[in-house]
């Protein structure tokens, strides 16, 4: 299953879909998995047989996600999503004074109205300088949340750096590692953060699951009151067939990780293209580590939403920044944090690149964001 | 007889803990997991807009099931954030008001009595009601509950162990003059009963996909317009669902909820006869050759599917055991890895022994004809078999 089989389902005659950040299409092995899950049926909690194999299905799926993230299985708690796993995160202990970095998703920047922001530098990355300074002036112990690659620039996080810093002062880190999952290696025990975060359908899994990794000495107060699934950490019916596809996808990712590094070769393509058509166009955190599949490039004086509207029209699917709440075109608060311009932030758009993606896929995008270019000169002239 | 019970699989009679996914559903759901994979937060292409148009296509369907306006419908991961949601998201919104007070029974579903615990651990007061032994609401003991300062009412539309109907009309009409909400966990009972909210003066609504031959994962709240039920969200980020519940939509499972919701909508009426009379063979053909079974809760308001029976001397799990072809439990499969009796049971008055020895017959779409009479045959030859010696007799003097 690539998104190229799927054309007929789209009404242009050629579909490019670059919004991989957004939602990755299922994984072959992964929908097999889920549509052999949908026609069993039994309740993980419940004794009987049936209740027994669905209890083994979600603990082997369990290990395939722990093994993803080098975690121990034990420490993997499975939620509704990112979002979820997120706000159990930064919900899950409230008594830590909490601190966030400014390009944080909005599930973790907007998780508590009292959390502290810490500042961005200028090539996408949190800048830690103030943090040292700040934990040693909290009162209480504190939570630290960084995420490993954000969403809309892929700029990779110093989060080993964070969290030697915020141990030093007996704090904890939380790591969101939704757009990093699958795309870098992760190592839970190695990587020094306490709890991380997952989600399914950013690695070819299916959308409606994700996961908070945490020891379970841990204490975590739970979102939800009810019975005690997830060793009392998250309570509510296991979604068995959606876990079930986490761990597909957790293999696939996971066989897949070393080749994914190569898409960086098609997206430093595309930026290079991109860049020579547009004098003035502008590659954020072009500087900073970055995620292989991520380009976040600006288009001088044209506004966001008619670069997608205009790629939309062409057949390439891209966005302009993150994938939330519907129906508005918000500023990137990301872009804002790094010091970029709003008249630049505002004609940003993100290509995200996956598994399945061609230099025929880049082609297009080029193609389509030239045409636009030079219709706009034209018509300014 | 023994040999083939052991090859094949138990008889499934635990609807009320899942339901399978209906084949219908599963096949509306494949195609929104494979080939149209959109976020449906993703407006600015054309896959993005397709997985929205179909979130929308399935809140519709929903909300047709129930008597509802489709933005009524928040989705959610399941009843259990529902139930939360409601809770603790009504209770919070209210605090502002000076409201600090919740009624519950005392027979509600585990989250909803969790969920009222932590709110009392944040200072808030709840009055837990007891019931009846059919376990039905004392509607005169529930109005003396009420306070000025009462937020809001939960009472389960339709019991996960029992299957008894709670009066939702009168208890409304307790709720709603004095500016209370109602919030109803209508897990059990969306799909299997007639629901119209356009009668029904319930604000709140909890929803389970798994429990009505949908997906798992997936659930619904109904939160009412008119008069609007106001509530705070718990889960915050990009601002989904109107921000009551932030997340990227599943789609495949909100697409799987919508069809089982048009399936049930369809086929409500005649799956309730059909099931309420395997209840009455199952429950004829266990009392001719077990009379002293008794049946736990109302059996005339009751989910034509449910049946919870007591057999007096035979502890539950021993019962179970001894009828590896049939599968069963003892009440919700949340806590049925506990071997302490039901609190349901004990909140009917059952004393211990007659709630450890109570089994949860689960009826549904997919049961036949012949499990049921091979259930009944199970059941009852592994009562007799394990039935102390005389308690027949008492059990027949007692009564």
């Amino acid at each position: 299953m690539t998104p190229r089989t799927v054309f007929a389902a789209v009404t242009t005659p050629r579909a490019t879909y670059l919004d991989w950040n957004a939602t990755a299409p299922l994984r072959a092995e992964v929908a097999d998995a889920i549509a052999e899950s949908l026609r069993r049926c039994g309740n993980p909690s419940s004794v009987h047989r049936w209740g027994r194999a669905a209890r083994q299905a979600l603990e082997a799926a369990r290990r395939d996600v722990a093994a993803l993230c080098g975690a121990a299985p034990d420490a993997v708690v499975f939620t509704s999503g990112g979002t979820e796993a997120n706000q159990l995160a930064l919900k899950g202990l409230p008594e830590r004074r909490l601190i966030v970095s400014a390009i944080e998703h909005d599930s973790v920047r907007l998780a508590r109205p009292d959390a502290a922001v810490l500042p961005a530098l200028p090539d996408g990355r949190a800048d830690l300088v103030a943090l040292d300074a700040w934990l040693a002036a909290a009162a209480r112990p504190a939570l630290v949340s960084l995420m490993l690659a954000n969403n809309e620039t892929g700029a990779i996080q110093p989060v080993a750096e964070a969290a030697r810093i915020a141990h030093a002062h007996g704090a904890l880190l939380h790591c969101d590692a939704v757009q990093a999952a699958g795309k870098l290696p992760l190592d839970f025990r190695r990587s020094g953060a306490d709890l991380l975060t997952l989600s399914a359908h950013k690695i070819g899994g299916p959308q409606g699951v994700g996961a908070l990794v945490a020891s379970p000495d841990l204490p975590l107060a739970p979102l939800w009151s009810g019975g005690g699934q997830e060793r009392g950490r998250r309570a509510g019916t296991e979604n068995l067939p959606g876990i079930i596809g986490f761990g597909a996808a957790a293999r696939c990712a996971l066989a897949g990780i070393d080749a994914y590094a190569k898409l960086a070769v098609l997206r430093d393509a595309a930026e290079r293209r991109l860049l020579a058509i547009a004098p003035g166009a502008r590659s954020f955190a072009a500087t900073a580590p970055r995620l292989a599949n991520t380009l976040c490039i600006a288009m001088p004086s044209i506004p966001a939403a008619t670069q997608v509207m205009a790629l939309d029209l062409a057949g390439v699917m891209v966005s302009a920044g993150s994938a939330c709440s519907s129906g508005k075109l918000r500023r990137s608060h990301v872009l804002e944090a790094m010091g970029v311009a709003p008249d630049d932030s505002d004609c940003a758009i993100r290509v995200s690149l996956g598994w399945s993606s061609t230099e025929r896929d880049i082609d297009h995008l080029v193609e389509a964001w030239g045409a636009l270019y030079a219709r706009r000169r034209a018509s300014a002239a | 007889m023994k040999a083939a019970g052991a090859n094949r699989p138990p008889v499934y009679l635990d609807y009320q803990a899942t339901t399978p996914c209906d084949p219908r559903v599963v096949a509306a759901m494949l195609p929104w997991f494979t080939e149209k994979f959109g976020n449906p937060g993703s407006i600015t292409h054309a896959y993005g807009r397709e997985a929205a148009a179909a979130v929308e296509r399935a809140r519709a369907q929903l909300a047709s099931l129930i008597g509802a306006e489709p933005r009524e419908i928040v989705f959610t991961s399941g009843a259990t954030e529902s139930n939360n949601l409601a809770l603790k998201g009504a209770a919070h919104f209210h605090r502002a008001f000076g409201k600090d007070h919740l009624v519950a029974l005392a027979t509600e579903h585990k989250c909803v009595i969790e969920s009222c615990h932590a709110l009392e651990r944040e200072g808030f007061r709840v009055t837990f009601l007891p019931v009846g032994r059919d376990g039905l609401v004392d509607l005169a003991a529930l109005e003396r509950a009420l306070e000025e300062r009462t937020a809001i009412v939960s009472v389960m539309a339709a019991h996960n162990e029992i299957g008894v109907l709670q009066p939702l009309a009168e208890i409304a009409a307790l709720t709603r003059p004095r500016g209370i909400l109602f919030h109803s966990d209508a897990a059990q009972a969306v799909g299997k009963v007639r629901i119209d909210l356009a009668a029904l003066g319930i604000d709140l609504l909890s929803i389970s996909g798994h429990k009505f031959y949908g997906p798992k994962g997936i659930g619904a709240l109904f939160v009412r317009r008119r008069p609007r039920a106001r509530i705070a969200p718990l889960i915050d980020g990009g601002g989904q669902e109107r921000g009551l519940r932030s997340g990227t939509l599943p789609t495949p499972l909100c697409v799987g909820l919508g069809e089982a919701a048009a399936l049930a909508q369809a086929e409500m009426t005649a799956e309730a006869e059909r099931l309420l009379g395997f209840r009455r063979r199952v429950l004829a053909g266990i009392k001719a050759r077990v009379p002293e079974a008794v049946v736990n809760g109302d059996l005339e308001r009751r989910l034509p599917g449910n049946l919870n029976l007591s057999f007096p001397g035979i502890p539950a799990t021993v019962l179970m055991e001894a009828c590896p072809g049939l599968a069963l439990s003892t009440g919700s499969a949340c806590t049925s890895a506990e071997i302490e009796p039901s609190y349901v049971l004990r909140a009917l008055g059952l004393e211990d022994a007659l709630a450890a020895a109570s089994v949860r017959i689960g009826l549904g779409r997919f049961t036949t004809s012949e499990e049921v009479d091979f259930a009944v045959d199970t059941l009852a030859a592994a009562a007799r078999r394990l039935a102390p010696r005389g308690v027949t007799s008492a059990a027949a003097g007692a009564t």
